[in-house]
């Protein structure tokens, strides 16, 4: 198992993630306008969609934006959304470790949900190419800007994404590349530990702590799956 | 601790959000680049791997509305059956799309 970064990789992610990029812009335009609406500056707006790119946590942070910004309920927000890409990450570690260590680090900056699910099923696949990572990455951050930019430039367009059915966009497109990945049915008991596991954090648990608590769950669970043959390959 | 809301004050808060994502970008892999990755720790990644997405996919199903479940029901059954992402994709944004707008009339 290698992995390398070459344009070409790039160019053939950005073209695989387009069709979803397209829905990006229209989630960028609402949070465009809601960031109006909230009393940022167009500047202000465009900065953040373009240095934090983390839509869930951009929108959260609306919430605490007022005449004070709280800053510890800020960080404490923005980690706790955001920590997912923490196991995200860990988990295409095996497959990042054998690029140079500042492609490494410069691929994770545009890491996002949908880029992570294709590229985590590039990975299980035995693909070298990191491409899908960041070309996916880039072409999702270009979306989120331009949605963006459109919804602090015409002001209100799409307000009630909802309607159309774009929030479940997300959920759906997650859903295909989990049940796209490779068919393992050794993993059914980690998913299922996982999905209770997220449900009785989301009732019990401090709010944002699911995911985390689900995929760390999941993970344990995983510890008890028998070892296969194709694991001792992987990981000869 | 607060900031105010001078163009400074957003400057900053923005700056420490995007600080505080990159963390959480690069950390996993910064921390797993310090563990030695035998086979327990390979399949604890494996397994983790898939359960984030069930993680963040299953309360929408539980917590949402009919729409919701009614479009991931329609993404996982084409899935199943033809294997194709955008196949099933589509099937759960149309799926969503004609019931809100059904029960919107």
């Amino acid at each position: 198992m290698s992995a390398q970064l070459d344009l070409a990789g790039i160019v053939s992610g950005l073209k695989r993630m387009a069709p979803l990029s397209l829905f990006v812009i229209v989630f960028g335009l609402a949070f465009g306008v809601a960031a109006l609406q909230r009393g940022l500056s167009g500047l202000e707006t465009l900065l953040m969609s373009a240095l934090v790119f983390a839509g869930a946590s951009q929108f959260a942070a609306l919430e605490l934006w007022g005449p004070q910004i709280p800053l510890i309920a800020l960080i404490a927000t923005t980690f706790a959304i955001n920590a997912r890409h923490l196991l995200m990450g860990a988990a295409l570690y095996p497959w990042l470790r054998h690029l140079p260590t500042r492609q490494r680090y410069a691929s994770l900056t545009v890491l996002s949900d949908a880029n992570w699910a294709m590229a985590a099923a590039d990975y299980q696949r035995g693909e070298t190419n990191v491409g899908m990572l960041v070309g996916g990455g880039l072409a999702i951050w270009l979306a989120w800007m331009i949605g963006t930019l459109m919804g602090v430039v015409f002001g209100s367009g799409i307000t009630d994404p909802e309607r159309y059915g774009l929030d479940v966009i997300m959920g759906c497109f997650l859903l295909a590349m989990l049940v796209g990945g490779k068919r393992d049915l050794s993993m059914l008991v980690p998913w299922s530990v996982a999905a209770l596991s997220a449900l009785a954090a989301m009732a019990w648990l401090p709010e944002n702590s699911h995911v985390i608590v689900g995929a760390l769950a999941g993970g344990v669970a995983g510890l008890l799956v028998p070892d296969k043959p194709h694991e001792q390959e992987a990981s000869a | 601790m607060n900031l105010p809301v001078t163009p400074a004050g957003a400057l900053a808060a923005i700056v420490i959000m995007a600080l505080v994502t990159y963390l959480t970008r690069a950390g996993g892999v910064l921390v797993m680049s310090r563990i030695p990755i035998g086979p327990k720790v390979e399949r604890f990644i494996n397994a983790m791997a898939g359960s984030v997405l069930v993680a963040v996919i299953t309360p929408m199903a539980v917590h949402g509305d009919s729409a919701a479940r009614l479009a991931l029901l329609a993404t996982l059954i084409v899935m199943l059956v033809i294997r194709k992402p955008l196949a099933a994709i589509a099937a759960g944004i149309i799926t969503a799309a004609l019931w809100r707008w059904w029960i919107s009339l």
